[in-house]
This record gives structure tokens, C-alpha cells and sequence, in this order.
């Protein structure tokens, strides 16, 4: 009885997770995205298919988890390389379709049009309009929200019998409403479309385009053709002038071209590589000099109290980053920072982190070294630990001191499972997006580019200044600065995975 | 350990223990300034490191209290920053729960399962969780900007649309869940089937009661995580009561309005749970790692 209960609450509830499913899919498709609502749809069968048949049950514990991988780890890479083919940007940023609606929808005052007197009105929580052309007909709107437009409403000459309309809204009101009112055309019954024109006035417009059959667009009051540039996603005026807004179009491997060989690009990208390759090998050798020396004394055995002093070198990890980056760049202000307030009594000196380049840099390799060496003095002491001791007592015996233990039998013993934990660590810190712009924002700027770059730019903080910070938001460029980095990323996965495969052949 | 001691070996171990204690000066410093800056009245009183008058103005603003100043102004609070720990706990509590939810049944189906293409999936998941989400930021950022026109509560300005995005970072943990579950014994399970029980019941009432140590390691790896996150949270939320606590302190700091005292206390009001959640859970994740499921 319970177990046939549980079959069809299993039932009900599948019904409704396809139900809504294809709720779902019905909407993306009356939204117009005919592709989009394809995929959904596939996905949505998949899904049956596999929580259905027999055959696919092990699917049935994958298809959650890979479909999120699929939609939000893969697709987004996919879509990145898309967009690096395309001057996708806030210029660029709407479809073909959309730009050309854009323009059928723009207006003209007629010359020698009738002009409407109107008023405003209220009705309940909407709003009426009442117009009086010259001749004293009047047209009345029915009730409007005037929330956002644009749209073009009918208005019509009153019926005997309808309610009255109440006051007129004072002026001050009508002020305050006069944005919204503007997107609101009418269309009078003699085809006549008014648009506001004044602060008490409408008047007749046209429509200022009309589509051609090849895409163009005719200016009605002046005859000119407007063309669509499938190349830099403008439409040109027969002189060459672009008409914004633009759209978005593909452009080929321009941008890429753009970071290599136009100059004004590729300088900074240049200086910037060299930049990030520094700072991210910098960081791992200086993270990992501070964590190993740590990680030998603390398995050094006549020293006492280690335990405690583990706990607080291992403070800076648990942190949370961010409230320590920001709380280093606080202290590193060069007039109320007080590193500069101790130097400034100890030396006199009076350095200026934030604005002198090299500064800035060591600035951020000091930070970054107090972030990670934790983490380097935790995995070391693992692998220091797997060291047999008999090796030191014989080096004891030979008569060999700390340092030729260190360099001839620790470093030489955890090289090889090491390496793979720094290259990752490597990767990860040439791609420390977050400490680059919480710290410095990669500034101090250099003054010769075109975008925006700093010398303490990393690439992937470059190219999030380029599509967030900088106001053209490039983000065909980012995607394509993107797409280098990607290469770059898997080159070094590709080396790591190797390695880490190669230990776990000998450990064998 | 017999090693022969020589009398060098004693100054040796004071000279260590004196260059620890200076080192741990040095990596405390901060935290020793932030606290001492916390308490001093006025966001630029600069001076001495130890304050001569304590005030607690900037705690008081931190806890959403206006506060009266000495010279009888009144000192509304700047910033939400109680909020913003709330959005950040919420958003990281309920994409930990979904991660840990979607990569154990994942992790089941590669550990126990026969099926087709199981090798790439695995070698593909390793090698994408080498890549950054920060690489893909313009296609995350378009994604959900074209979800919102869809689906509201999923799309920019909206914390569904960050805990969506989390999910997907999936892969190291299936990895992590799937190498457990290779430590318990295959019989249990196949005890549980000769017994009547179905692949999913084994694997509910059987199998998952012995992992839970894992998942609770799985939960605070993605907490934390989730937690610490920059990138992907500064691109999609924008108001400020939408923020998440990464995103947010920074607005302390602007140099236009430079409010230095006021973040002391905030970053330590903030900080210091997530910093316990951190420490009390590194103990946690070591002794889960470390015992499995069969015990002697």
C-alpha cells in the first residue's frame, strides 16, 4: 500500500519537473530564441530518456552533476571563443535584429504637421491623455501605466457616455512624468501619429526609416541610404559615417591580429606576459624558500612548542583573502599607511608603493609570499615527514651539518612530488585575478597605450579591465586575450598531469 | 633520535626559537594593527600604535549602529556589512549543498558504475578543473545577463544566479568523493543487494551513512570556497545591498572616502567567523580524510 503510495508520488513528481520543463522551453521559444529553446528541449528528452530507461541507469547519478559542468564550466568556455571572433562591446552590444528595430522605431517631426494640445490625467493608479488638435477635436487615450516603453497607443475621439475625466495632473506632476510620456506615440483615426513634442504639446511624426528588401534603411525626410557594414557592425551613411548604436558581428581573427601585431596592443600584452610570468614564479619560489625553511623547523625535534607555532603560521591561510589584501593596502597607504608611518621614523624614508612601478610590484610579491607560504610549509612537512630518518642519523654520523642535510637529502627527496603542487600553484598565481585588483588594480597605469594597462596588470586582470572596468567594455578583445590564456593554461595542465602521472608510476 | 649533540646544538635551538618569535611578530603585524585601529577614534587619526583614547565608534558602525562622535555628530553607519556576511553565508551554504548533492552522485557512478566513455568524463573533469572560471568571465557574464531576460531570479543582480554559477565548479570534488568511495569495501554494498535492496537504496541507506565524513570535508572545501570567491561576485551582483562580503569591504577603501577605522572593525567583525570556520575545519578535514570507512 505505502510502496504503490511512494510509485505514484514518484510519478506525480516527475510530471511536474517535465511539466515545468517544457514550461520552460515554451517560454525561451515565444521569447524568440528558436536555438536556445532547441538545446532546451534536447536537454529536457535527454533527461527523460535517461531517468526512464533502463539502459542509461548509470546516468541517472551523472546527468545532474555533468549537466551543470556542461552549462556552466564548458559552455562558457565554448562561448568564450565565440565571442573573441566578434566586436562584441557596449558599442557593438546589441544583434542585427535588434539595431535595425532600433532605427524603424526612431521619428521625425512632419513640417507643417498639426500640433495637439494635451493634458494628463489621472485614472485610478494609471494615466489618460487628452488631446485637442487646433480645430478643437479632442482624442482621448485609454488608461496607461506609464512605466517603461516604447509603444505606440491608439487614442480616439471620446463616445458619449464614458466617464469624465478627472483634473487635469498640475504641472509639477506632469514634469515628473514627461520621460515616460515621451515613449509613448499615439495613432490618431485619421492615421495621423502624434509624438510629444513639448511640455504641453504633441505633434505629428513619421517614421524616419523604412526598411529596404537588402537590409538598408531609407531616411524618409532625406532620401539618404543607410547600409549595414557587416564588418565593423555599424550602419554607414553613404560618406562612411557610423550610426550608433551598433551591433554585433562577427570579425574574424581581428582581434587577435589586434593583440599581436597592432602596436598600441601588443606592447602592453608583451610587457604584461613578462610581468605575470615574474610575478607568478617569484611568488612560488619566494612562498616556497619561506615555507620549506618553516616546514624543517618544524620537524625538527629539539625544538619545543612547535605545535603552537603551526597554528599561527598558519593564520595567514585562514584568513579570508580578501580582508587581508585589503587590509595590506591600507597599511601600505603612502600617507596614512603605517608601514610607511615605522619606516618613516626608523630610516626617514617615505616610499611611495602605490604610484613608482617597482614598488608596486615588490609591494604585491611581499603580500602574495604572506598569503601562500602556509600552504608551501603544510605540503612540505607532509612530504618531509615520509623522509626515512635513518637517512639523517647516517649524514649525523658522517658528520654532516643543517645545511648539507637540507640541500643534499631533504630538497633533493621532495623535489619530484613537489613539483607538481608548485606548477599548480604557479598556474594558480598567474592567474590571481583577485589580489591584482583589490590590491593595485594594476596600477600605476602606463600612459602609452590605448586600453587601459598597468604595470602590475596580470593578464587576466588586464583583460578584466578591458571587459569590466575600462567604459568601452571590449569584450571581444577579453575574450580573446581569453582564449591565448586558455592555451597558455593547458600547456601548463597538460605538463602537470604528466609529471603527476610520472610519480605515480615510480611510486609504484 | 641518536644524534650525537654537540655544544653548539643548544645555541642552535635558542637562535630558532628567538628568529620564530620574530617572524610571527612580523606575520601578526597586520592583525596586531587592525585590532589597535578598530579601537582609535576617527578614520585618519594617525600617531601612536597603541591608542591613547579607545573608542568604540567603528564597532558600533560595523554592528549597524549610528553613534554619537565626540564633537556631538552623529555617525551613521556607511555600509551593510552584517548584510553582506548574511549573503555571503547564504550563497556559499547553498551552492556547498548543491555542489556536495550533485558530485556524490556523480562520484557513485564512477566509483561503482560500468558505462560508457567513463575514462574521458573522468580525464576531462581533471583537466577542467585547471581552468579558472576568472578565463571565462565575459561568457559568464553574458550567460546570465541572458538568463535574466528570461528568469529574473537567475540572472545578474541575483543571488540564484551566483549559487548556479558554483555549481559548476564541480569536477575536483567528484574526484575527491569518488577517491572514498574506492576505500570502502564493495561488499557491503553487494551484502545490501542480496538482501533485497535496490542500487539506490544500497547506495542511500548503505553506502551513505559511512561517507558522511567526506561530505562534510566536501561542504567546507566548497564553503569556504564559495566564501572566498572575487571574481564571478563582483561581475554579477552590483547594488550594494546585494553584495557578498568579498565584494563589499573593499567599498571602505576607496581614496574619495577613505574610511580606514570603520573597515578595521568591519573586516574583523567579518573576518574573525570565517577564520574559526577555517581553522576549526582544517582539524576536521584532516581527521574525515584520514579515517575511512571500515574501521579495525
Amino acid at each position: 500500500m505505502s510502496r504503490s503510495l511512494e510509485k505514484i508520488g514518484q510519478q506525480l513528481v516527475s510530471a511536474v519537473v517535465v511539466m515545468f520543463g517544457l514550461y520552460v522551453v515554451a517560454k525561451v521559444y515565444m521569447a524568440g530564441q528558436f536555438i536556445l529553446a532547441l538545446i532546451c528541449l534536447a536537454v529536457l528528452a535527454f533527461g527523460v530518456f535517461v531517468y526512464t530507461s533502463s539502459r542509461a541507469y548509470p546516468y541517472r547519478y551523472l546527468f545532474p552533476g555533468l549537466m551543470a559542468t556542461l552549462v556552466f564550466v564548458i559552455f562558457p568556455i565554448v562561448y568564450t571563443f565565440a565571442i573573441s571572433f566578434t566586436n562584441y562591446s557596449s558599442r557593438n552590444l546589441l544583434t542585427f535584429e535588434r539595431a535595425t528595430e532600433y532605427f524603424l522605431g526612431q521619428t521625425y517631426m512632419v513640417e507643417g504637421g498639426q500640433s495637439y494640445a494635451f493634458t494628463l490625467h489621472r485614472d485610478g493608479h494609471a494615466f489618460r491623455v487628452r488631446l485637442e488638435d487646433e480645430q478643437g477635436d479632442v482624442f482621448v487615450s485609454p488608461p496607461l501605466a506609464l512605466y517603461k516603453g516604447p509603444i505606440i497607443v491608439e487614442a480616439n475621439a471620446p463616445v458619449a457616455g464614458d466617464a469624465p475625466l478627472a483634473e487635469p495632473v498640475d504641472t509639477k506632476v506632469l514634469i515628473s512624468y514627461l520621460p515616460n510620456l515621451k515613449l509613448v506615440s499615439f495613432q490618431l483615426p485619421n492615421g495621423h501619429l502624434l509624438s510629444v513634442t513639448g511640455l504641453r504639446q504633441y505633434g505629428a511624426v513619421s517614421k524616419l526609416y523604412k526598411a529596404n528588401a537588402d537590409g538598408s534603411l531609407t531616411n524618409q525626410q532625406d532620401n539618404s541610404v543607410l547600409t549595414p557594414n557587416m564588418k565593423t557592425g555599424y550602419f554607414e551613411t553613404s560618406s562612411g559615417e557610423q550610426l550608433t548604436p551598433g551591433y554585433t558581428t562577427q570579425v574574424g581573427w581581428s582581434q587577435y591580429t589586434k593583440i599581436f601585431s597592432d602596436a598600441s596592443f601588443s606592447q602592453p600584452f608583451f610587457r604584461i606576459f613578462v610581468w605575470t610570468v615574474t610575478f607568478a614564479g617569484l611568488t612560488v619560489l619566494f612562498a616556497f624558500s619561506v615555507g620549506i625553511v618553516l616546514a624543517v623547523l618544524m620537524e625538527w625535534e629539539a625544538l619545543r612548542g612547535r605545535a603552537f607555532y603551526q597554528t599561527m603560521f598558519f593564520i595567514p591561510y585562514t584568513v579570508p583573502a580578501f580582508i587581508s589584501i585589503l587590509i595590506f593596502k591600507g597599511l601600505f597607504n603612502q600617507n596614512t599607511g603605517e608601514i610607511n608611518q615605522i619606516l618613516e621614523m626608523l630610516f626617514g624614508l617615505h616610499p611611495s608603493w602605490f604610484s613608482t612601478p617597482i614598488l608596486a610590484k615588490s609591494m604585491l610579491l611581499i603580500v602574495n609570499t604572506w598569503l601562500g607560504f602556509p600552504y608551501m610549509m603544510v605540503v612540505s612537512m607532509g612530504l618531509i615527514k615520509a623522509i626515512p630518518s635513518d637517512l639523517y642519523e647516517a649524514s649525523a654520523i658522517a658528520g654532516a651539518g643543517p645545511f648539507t642535510n637540507f640541500f643534499k637529502i631533504t630538497l633533493p627527496l621532495i623535489a619530484k612530488p613537489l613539483m607538481p603542487l608548485l606548477i599548480s600553484s604557479f598556474a594558480f598565481n598567474f592567474n590571481n585575478v583577485m589580489l591584482i585588483i583589490l590590491l593595485t588594480g594594476g596600477r600605476p597605469d602606463f600612459l602609452d597605450t590605448k586600453v587601459p594597462a598597468g604595470s602590475t596588470d596580470l593578464l587576466v586582470s588586464f583583460t578584466y579591465r578591458i571587459a569590466f572596468e575600462d567604459s568601452g567594455a571590449n569584450f571581444g578583445l577579453a575574450a580573446a586575450i581569453s582564449t591565448v590564456l586558455f592555451l597558455m593554461v593547458t600547456v601548463l595542465s597538460l605538463i602537470n598531469m604528466r609529471l603527476t602521472k610520472v610519480n605515480a608510476q615510480e611510486a609504484r | 633520535m641518536a644524534v650525537v649533540l654537540d655544544k653548539s646544538h643548544r645555541w642552535r635551538v635558542v637562535l630558532a626559537h628567538i628568529a620564530i618569535i620574530g617572524f610571527i611578530c612580523l606575520i601578526m603585524f597586520p592583525f596586531l594593527m587592525i585590532f589597535s585601529i578598530s579601537i582609535r577614534p576617527g578614520n585618519f587619526a594617525t600617531g601612536s600604535f597603541i591608542p591613547q583614547t579607545i573608542s568604540l565608534e567603528h564597532w558600533a558602525l560595523a554592528f549597524g549602529f549610528s553613534y554619537q562622535g565626540a564633537d556631538g555628530a552623529l555617525l551613521e553607519p556607511q555600509f551593510p556589512v552584517l548584510l553582506w556576511l548574511w549573503n555571503s553565508v547564504k550563497v556559499a551554504s547553498l551552492s556547498a549543498l548543491i555542489l556536495v548533492v550533485l558530485s556524490t552522485t556523480c562520484a557513485y557512478a564512477f566509483a561503482r558504475m560500468k558505462f560508457l566513455f567513463k575514462n574521458y568524463m573522468l580525464n576531462g573533469l581533471l583537466l577542467l578543473q585547471m581552468f579558472p572560471s576568472v578565463l571565462a568571465l565575459v561568457a559568464i557574464y553574458t550567460i546570465f545577463d541572458r538568463i535574466g531576460n528570461y528568469v529574473p531570479w537567475l540572472g545578474i543582480e541575483s543571488h540564484g544566479g551566483l549559487i548556479l554559477a558554483y555549481t559548476g565548479g564541480i569536477a575536483v570534488y567528484i574526484w575527491l568523493i569518488k577517491g572514498y568511495f574506492e576505500t570502502v569495501p564493495v561488499e557491503i554494498e553487494e551484502a545490501a543487494k542480496v538482501d533485497g535492496a535496490t542500487a539506490f537504496q544500497a547506495f542511500r541507506y548503505v553506502l551513505l551513512p559511512i561517507i558522511v565524513p567526506i561530505l562534510m570535508v566536501v561542504f567546507l572545501l566548497a564553503f569556504i570556497g564559495a566564501i572566498n570567491e572575487y571574481p564571478v561576485a563582483s561581475i554579477l551582483l552590483k547594488s550594494t545591498d546585494n553584495l557578498t562580503l568579498a565584494v563589499g569591504v573593499k567599498n571602505y577603501l576607496y581614496p574619495q572616502k577613505y574610511l580606514w577605522g570603520d573597515f578595521a572593525a568591519a573586516a574583523i567583525l567579518s573576518g574573525l567567523p570565517i577564520t574559526v570556520v577555517f581553522l576549526f575545519a582544517q582539524k576536521w578535514m584532516i581527521s574525515g580524510l584520514t579515517t575511512g570507512g571500515v574501521k579495525g
